[in-house]
């Protein structure tokens, strides 16, 4: 990679949190994390790492109180107008329509309404979704709300896509085939993706690099990985790969110990 | 199918009823059908009571004559514009206060105090301040429609799911655009799931207002049918304003069918 301005970097960012009864909570310490234009970088660790912190601090909901964030070396001050959020819980608005929902972004842009709802159209279609624009979101199923939901975000062509452990509600085959869609759209338009889930294959199997957190509280990045996996690839069948296994051995090696922290400090409470 | 034919016995079950209630009614305030049980002059249990068919029959003259159409013309006018006012003023305070914190702070116990006050007694300074016109019936009901339409538009509002409201953002909504798109439907829902309150309670509002001091409305009949001791125009009119707030229920929920199709249903399977 040749030393271009990362599309994302979170530089020295800390979040503590401060609690009604005074109490702080360190969510995380001291992370750096730059991630290239085009490049998909999946962030795990073991639960309640703060990995949804990270992604709200990159997306701007979040103020970090340490460091700062840049988007193409411009420092964020207020939301990420370049990021696009894929969330792990419900986010499409209950009473529009999908095809109305999808076509939302645009609308706030103050596209023209017919406008906007042709290429929400078009994205239902893509997504395979086009004969479901006039349902609402409790009338589809939960994989076909991840589909509109990732359409929403992808109409409007963002630089950097954020996802927050998007599929983890979803069973394993919906899931697999929700992979290799999203693999599909974005190696046909690539874009930075940082890509956080608790699930290392599903990590490995998509990504350029994958970052592993420590466990929580103040957690940080306690190492990084290249996936040299050739592309296009499948999610479910290069799981068989000898490298992939080589990988996935290498990388558990270093999140197992974080792993047990987190389960014993669950089992304390 | 055996739930349609259990649904059918009870329809039966519950029209049989009704004529028994009727008849009872009737067998017990007839003067000549039955020896006085409670009374001394068989007529007395009439004259507190009214007779089913004397009720039926003044209905039936109220309707064929048209006496009945401006009065309830009135009070519907009264009802709806009482709704209408009403819902409108709870919608606008509920989302002002809802969104700015410091004004719900300093105003709250004025409102608890507002909403714990028995707003019927406001009946006769409404009388005096909007004279003995609709204004004063719409104001009452407006003072009863408010305060429901109110606190759910507020509740809606502060319950809109964190995720739906950080993804507009996300999506590039600007504080307006939330404001339409996502704060004001949010709160509708909450709205709609007591327009039935809201309907009802406006339709108390006209009756009392006019029951109070008025020339016209149902309410308006039944306070001069008592005032002549007319027991059976008092429950002819009681009838009328039962039917008519059935109706307007049902009314209500037609809207709410058309309004409200993107929620679930309880039951409602997912449709693939």
């Amino acid at each position: 990679m040749p030393a271009a301005v990362p599309a994302l970097a979170l530089e020295g960012v800390s979040v503590t949190f401060i609690a009604p009864d005074g109490g702080r909570y360190t969510a995380i310490r001291d992370t750096t994390l730059r991630v290239q234009p085009g490049e998909f970088v999946s962030v795990v660790g073991p639960t309640g790492c703060g990995k949804s912190t990270l992604l709200n601090v990159a997306v701007g909901l979040l103020q970090p109180s340490t460091g700062e964030t840049r988007v193409f070396g411009e420092a964020l001050g207020g939301l990420n107008r370049k990021a696009g959020y894929l969330f792990q819980t419900e986010a499409l608005m209950p009473w529009r329509t999908a095809l109305r929902n999808v076509a939302a972004g645009l609308e706030f842009r103050a596209v023209d309404r017919a406008d906007a709802e042709r290429r929400a159209q078009d994205w239902l279609q893509r997504v395979g979704l086009g004969g479901f624009g006039g349902r609402y979101p409790h009338q589809l199923s939960g994989g076909m709300r991840k589909r509109v939901a990732l359409a929403q975000t992808l109409i409007l062509d963002p630089e950097i896509i954020l996802m927050d452990e998007p599929f983890s509600a979803l069973d394993i085959q919906t899931r697999h085939l929700m992979e290799n869609e999203l693999l599909e759209l974005w190696s046909a338009n690539r874009k930075s993706v940082v890509f956080i889930t608790h699930d290392l294959e599903e990590a490995i199997s998509l990504s350029d690099r994958v970052v592993v957190l420590s466990a929580g509280p103040e957690s940080h990045p306690i190492g990084e990985f290249v996936i040299d996996l050739p592309r296009p690839r499948d999610v479910a069948e290069i799981r068989l790969a000898p490298r992939f296994i080589e990988l996935h051995g290498l990388i558990w090696r270093a999140m197992k110990e974080e792993v047990l922290k987190s389960y014993a400090r669950q089992q304390k409470q | 199918m055996p739930a349609s034919k259990s649904n059918k016995a009870l329809r039966l079950l519950q029209l049989g009823l009704f004529g028994a209630i009727l008849l009872a009614w009737y067998a017990l305030t007839s003067p000549t059908l039955l020896p006085p049980i409670y009374f001394d002059d068989p007529n007395k249990a009439a004259f507190f009571f009214g007779e089913p068919l004397r009720v039926a029959a003044r209905i039936w003259q109220w309707f064929s004559s048209g006496v009945i159409y401006p009065h309830l013309w009135v009070t519907l006018v009264e009802t709806m514009l009482a709704f209408a006012v009403g819902t409108a003023l709870g919608l606008g305070f509920g989302l002002w206060l809802a969104l700015s914190p410091t004004a719900a702070a300093l105003l709250d116990p004025y409102i608890k105090a507002l909403n714990s006050m028995p707003r019927v007694i406001l009946a006769p300074i409404f009388g005096v301040w909007f004279g003995l016109d609709i204004a004063s019936k719409v104001a009452l009901g407006v003072t009863l429609v408010f305060f429901i339409v109110f606190f759910n538009v507020y509740q809606g509002v502060r319950e809109v799911s964190h995720t739906v409201l950080a993804n507009a953002r996300i999506l590039g909504a600007s504080d307006r655009q939330l404001l339409r798109h996502v704060y004001i439907p949010s709160a509708m829902s909450w709205v709609f799931a007591s327009l039935h309150n809201s309907v009802g309670l406006a339709f108390v509002g006209a009756v009392v207002g006019e029951y109070l001091g008025s020339s016209r409305g149902v309410g308006y009949l039944i306070l001069q049918a008592e005032g002549t001791f007319d027991i059976n125009s008092v429950f002819a009119g009681i009838v009328v304003l039962t039917a008519f707030a059935l109706l307007l229920d049902w009314a209500v929920t037609l809207a709410e069918r058309r309004l409200l199709v993107w929620q679930p249903r309880s039951g409602e399977t997912e449709k693939l």
